[in-house]
Parts: C-alpha cells; sequence; structure tokens
C-alpha cells in the first residue's frame, strides 16, 4: 500500500477538502455536528490512515499498523452515537473518504492496470474501517445495555430492614442464574452492613424456581451462616413445594415459612422480641426499631 | 485466542504463596473483576500454588489476559517438574488427601473457575491451567 | 517471624487476623492459641477475620483446627466478621467449618460466647445461668 501512502501525503488538503464537500452532499446531519468538528474529525483520521499505510500497513486491518486507526475509529464510533448519529452514519463517513481517495489515485497513476490495483486496495480498506465503527458501535451498545441491566437488577430487589436485626428480601418474578447471583450478594453485604442476624428470603412473588436458582438460593444461606446470619425462606407456594420436592432439593435445615408474617414474628422471637398489645391509650408512641430493650 | 499480558512467578515457597495471592490480586483488580470473582481467582490461586509448593515440590505460575472473541479474561498456568499425580480422577475428587491435605485443592479450585484443564505424567510433573471470564 | 496478638478479655481471647497470612503464621497461631488457653484457662475464642480478604482451605482447616483444640480445652471458639465474597467462596470452595461458631461482628459474638458459656455452666449443673 505504500503508493497509496505516497498518494496520501503529497495530496493530504486535496483529498480532505474533497472527502469534506463528498459529505456535505450525503448525509451531513448538521444537526448533530458543526463543521468544525466535523473537519477536526475527518483531519484526524485522514493522519492516522496516512500513518498506517506509511507503516507498512497492508490491507488487513487488524494488524499493528492499524492500531490507531481502530482506536480512533472506536473513539469516533462511540461518540458519534452519543450525539445521536446511526450506526450507518457514520460508517458513511468513512465510506465518503473513498471517492476524494480514488480521485487522488486517478490524478497520481498513469497505468490502468496499477491503478486499477490500488484503486482495489483502497476499496478493500475503507470498506473494512467503515465496518469496523459499525462494529465498535453493537459492542458499546451491548455494554450499555449490561449496565441499564445490571442498575435494573439492583432497582428491583431491595432488600428492606423489617426490624433492628432483622432483613427481608421480598424476590419479585423468574429468576436466573445471574439475577439470583446478583441479588444474593446484595443480600450479604446488607446483612453486613445492617449487622442482622435474620435474613428474610421471600419468594411469594417467584412463580417457577428451577434446580439452578434453588442451588444458589441454598448457597445463599451457606453462606449467610458462615457469617453469622440465619435465613428463613417464606412464601413458598404449594406449585413451588412441588418442584422443590420433585427435583430432590434437600431443605433439609433450612427454616421455612409459608407466610412472611410467620417468619418474621419467628425472627422477633429468635431475637427475644415479642408484639405486644397496648392497653387503653392508643396514642402511645410505637417503639422505634432502633431503641434498645430490655 | 489471543494473549495480551504475561507475568511469571515463581512458587517454591510459603512467602511465595502470599506474593501469588497478591499478584493475582492486583490482576484481577486491573481486569476490573468484580469482588467476588476476584476472591474466587485469588482463592483458587492460593490452592494451587499451595500443590505446587507441597506436592509439585516448586514450581511458577504464568499468569495472562486472554481474549475469547467476545469476552475477556484471566489465565492462570501452575507447572512444576515434581512426582506428578498417579491417580487423577481421585486426585480430583472433594476430600481426597495424600496427608497434608490435597483434600480440596484441586476439586475446590475448580468450582471456583470457569475453565479448568490439568495435566500431569509421574516423575514429570503436573501442570495445571484455570481460567476465569469477564 | 512476627506472630499474631492474642489479646486476653478477663476469661476470653480475642485474636483479630489482619494481616495476609502465610501458611507459617496461621500455623504459628494455631499453637500460641493453644498455649494462651492453656496458660489462662480461658473460656473463649473470639477471632476477628473482618479484615480477611481470602479464606482459603488452609485457612479454613486451621479455623476449623483451633475450634476442635479449643473445646478439648473446654473453651469455646467464634469467628466473626467475615467478609461476604469470602462466605460465598468457601461456600463454592466447599468449606463448610464444621464446629465453628460464627457471627456478624465483635459485639455479637462476645454475646455468643457468652450466652455458650452460661449454657454449658447450666448444663453442669448449677443453681440457674449466669446473668
Amino acid at each position: 500500500m505504500s503508493v497509496i501512502s505516497d498518494v496520501l501525503r503529497n495530496q493530504e488538503a486535496t483529498i480532505l477538502s474533497e472527502w469534506i464537500r463528498e459529505m456535505a452532499a450525503a448525509t451531513r446531519r448538521a444537526d448533530l455536528m458543526s463543521d468544525n468538528d466535523l473537519r477536526l474529525q475527518a483531519t484526524e483520521l485522514l493522519r492516522q490512515i496516512t500513518a498506517a499505510t506509511q507503516n507498512g500497513g497492508t490491507d488487513r486491518i487488524d494488524g499493528p499498523e492499524w492500531k490507531p486507526v481502530r482506536e480512533l475509529l472506536t473513539d469516533i464510533s462511540a461518540s458519534r452515537a452519543a450525539q445521536g448519529f446511526s450506526p450507518s452514519e457514520t460508517a458513511t463517513f468513512v465510506f465518503s473518504l473513498k471517492r476524494s481517495l480514488i480521485e487522488a489515485l486517478r490524478k497520481e497513476i498513469k497505468d490502468p492496470a496499477a491503478l486499477f490495483q490500488e484503486v482495489w486496495s483502497s476499496t478493500v480498506v475503507l470498506d473494512k474501517l467503515g465496518l469496523y465503527t459499525t462494529d465498535a458501535f453493537i459492542k458499546s451498545r451491548d455494554q450499555l445495555i449490561a449496565r441499564q441491566q445490571e442498575e435494573m437488577l439492583e432497582l428491583s430487589t431491595p432488600v428492606v430492614m423489617l426490624w433492628d436485626g432483622i432483613v427481608a428480601l421480598p424476590l419479585i418474578g423468574t429468576l436466573d442464574s445471574a439475577r439470583t447471583q446478583v441479588v444474593m450478594e446484595s443480600l450479604l453485604q446488607e446483612i453486613v452492613r445492617t449487622n442482622s442476624r435474620t435474613a428474610i428470603i421471600d419468594i411469594t412473588g417467584v412463580p417457577t424456581v428451577d434446580t439452578l436458582v434453588a442451588q444458589h438460593l441454598l448457597k445463599t444461606i451457606t453462606a449467610a451462616r458462615l457469617m453469622g446470619a440465619e435465613c428463613i425462606i417464606s412464601g413458598i407456594r404449594p406449585q413451588i413445594a412441588q418442584t422443590i420436592v420433585h427435583l430432590g432439593i434437600n431443605l433439609a435445615d433450612i427454616t421455612t415459612k409459608a407466610k412472611l408474617s410467620d417468619a418474621f414474628a419467628l425472627a422477633l422471637q429468635r431475637a427475644g422480641r415479642g408484639v405486644v398489645r397496648l392497653n387503653g391509650d392508643k396514642r402511645s408512641a410505637v417503639k422505634s426499631p432502633v431503641t434498645k430493650e430490655d | 485466542m489471543t494473549v495480551q499480558k504475561t507475568e511469571t512467578l515463581a512458587v517454591q515457597s510459603d512467602s511465595d504463596i502470599v506474593l501469588v495471592r497478591q499478584r493475582v490480586r492486583a490482576w484481577a483488580v486491573e481486569m476490573q473483576f468484580s469482588l467476588v470473582d476476584q476472591t474466587k481467582l485469588v482463592t483458587a490461586a492460593s490452592e494451587l500454588a499451595r500443590n505446587t509448593v507441597e506436592h509439585g515440590h516448586g514450581g511458577e505460575l504464568r499468569m495472562e489476559v486472554v481474549f475469547n472473541e467476545v469476552k475477556k479474561g484471566l489465565r492462570l498456568t501452575f507447572a512444576d517438574r515434581g512426582p506428578g499425580i498417579a491417580d487423577l480422577q481421585m486426585a480430583l475428587k472433594d476430600g481426597f488427601s495424600t496427608g497434608g491435605g490435597m483434600g480440596l485443592g484441586l476439586s475446590g479450585s475448580r468450582r471456583l473457575v470457569h475453565d479448568f484443564d490439568i495435566r500431569s505424567t509421574i516423575g514429570e510433573g503436573t501442570s495445571v491451567t484455570v481460567t476465569r471470564w469477564k | 517471624m512476627e506472630r499474631i496478638p492474642i489479646l486476653r478479655m478477663a476469661d476470653f481471647l480475642l485474636v483479630t487476623i489482619q494481616v495476609d497470612m502465610h501458611d507459617r503464621l496461621a500455623m504459628a497461631l494455631q499453637e500460641d492459641l493453644t498455649t494462651k488457653i492453656t496458660e489462662n484457662s480461658s473460656r473463649g475464642v473470639l477471632i476477628d477475620i473482618s479484615s480477611l480478604e481470602i479464606v482459603d482451605s488452609f485457612i479454613g482447616r486451621m479455623l476449623a483446627n483451633i475450634a476442635s483444640m479449643a473445646r478439648v480445652l473446654d473453651a469455646q471458639t467464634v469467628v466473626v466478621g467475615m467478609q461476604p465474597a469470602v462466605a460465598i467462596t468457601l461456600v463454592e470452595l466447599g468449606m463448610s467449618l464444621p464446629g465453628v461458631k460464627t457471627a456478624l461482628n465483635v459485639e455479637l459474638g462476645m454475646e455468643l460466647l457468652r450466652e455458650s458459656l452460661a449454657e454449658s455452666l447450666w448444663e453442669m449443673g448449677n443453681d440457674g445461668p449466669e446473668d
């Protein structure tokens, strides 16, 4: 690609201005990017491409000579995506360099066979670079989705403190392996943070439980025990009870309660607390959970 | 699979086991593994390093950052020129111990990682490679 | 080699493990504790591992051994402050730490020690549980 490299160097200014003109004709999106920014972006990319070809880069853009270009394209793809450009608009930004580059080649190469060779090479390279921006776009989109999923996960399963030393985790919806792990980790962290000796895991809102999820639950309960806290599982519906038995899951030394309220009562009992009926004056202040009694 | 970064450590003594933990931790942190994943990696490394010191009569650890198309991982290879393991199947069972307690070392660390590979030849040595992906 | 300090608090011994222990240090701790329990006729040992970021099978075994030896010497052991990531990893590793009582922090651990001390006195047929 040394011929292309020479051409790029000799006619840099012309190639650049023709390229920008070409983009104005195609999808310019002046609403998303100023002329100045576009010029800056195009200049930088052209320089990097020139450098890559000078350093011996071939039409295999996965080589080390093309690394700076790949990195620049990843940045461009990300920033354009953030600005609202579609992936094809970003790819077109790269593709539109073809015309001005080929024009420049035509001016310098007289031999038809040689010209065809260089035109072909540059087309191959620019196609690959344009597609690279699309791949980068998809990758960063996937990362964003993963991050959002994580945030949604954290939001959707809060651990609530029911009383001094008693926390509850009301699980809602279908549990998959990944979600269960995240949720269980946050339960254990909350146990430590609130110094809670009892944790109630309520699965009233869980339609089905499979072996993998049951295993995660069991592992979490064992981990909580190692840390010094006991778990109670509540809200086991008849269907889930059947599934548990069918799957041969052993809940032998785990306390289970049908209702969350029963689990809470048990937790209070274990903490040496109880609920009493107040005599007469209903305006007596309710004891706050943080007060140490006895 | 491509390898991005490599580091090699000698695993000869007691204090090397601590060094292994520190280095694996440092790499796992740099690769932004979650805390639980870091802990699993370091614990597995500790187990395997101890095996290398005690049963392998000393060896080395090679740490590598690996890429597998879509994901990034940390690969640890513990190699020694020790006596080798006679019965691999048995050694990989929970609770198996040839005095001194190789009890949970191999079987346990296997559960802490995603990929686990072990090769051993009597009289020549053992090599254990484990990988945890992000 | 530096050794992990063991504090004495009335009938109990308190150990805080803050360093990444190498195997020899762990063995030394085991020995030191057994010696001190005997020397002081201690009834309980509290081991604070809230700073430990790694508990592998060796350290796990050390904790279980300490609990067994202490019991032989008529003392109760409580391990406190295990970090969530450590607990999750231990479970995955397959270690259950049999015979080791656990608590979330030093305060709850001391409470546990006092409770089990009271229980054993009660079992010995005393007038009533100490308070």
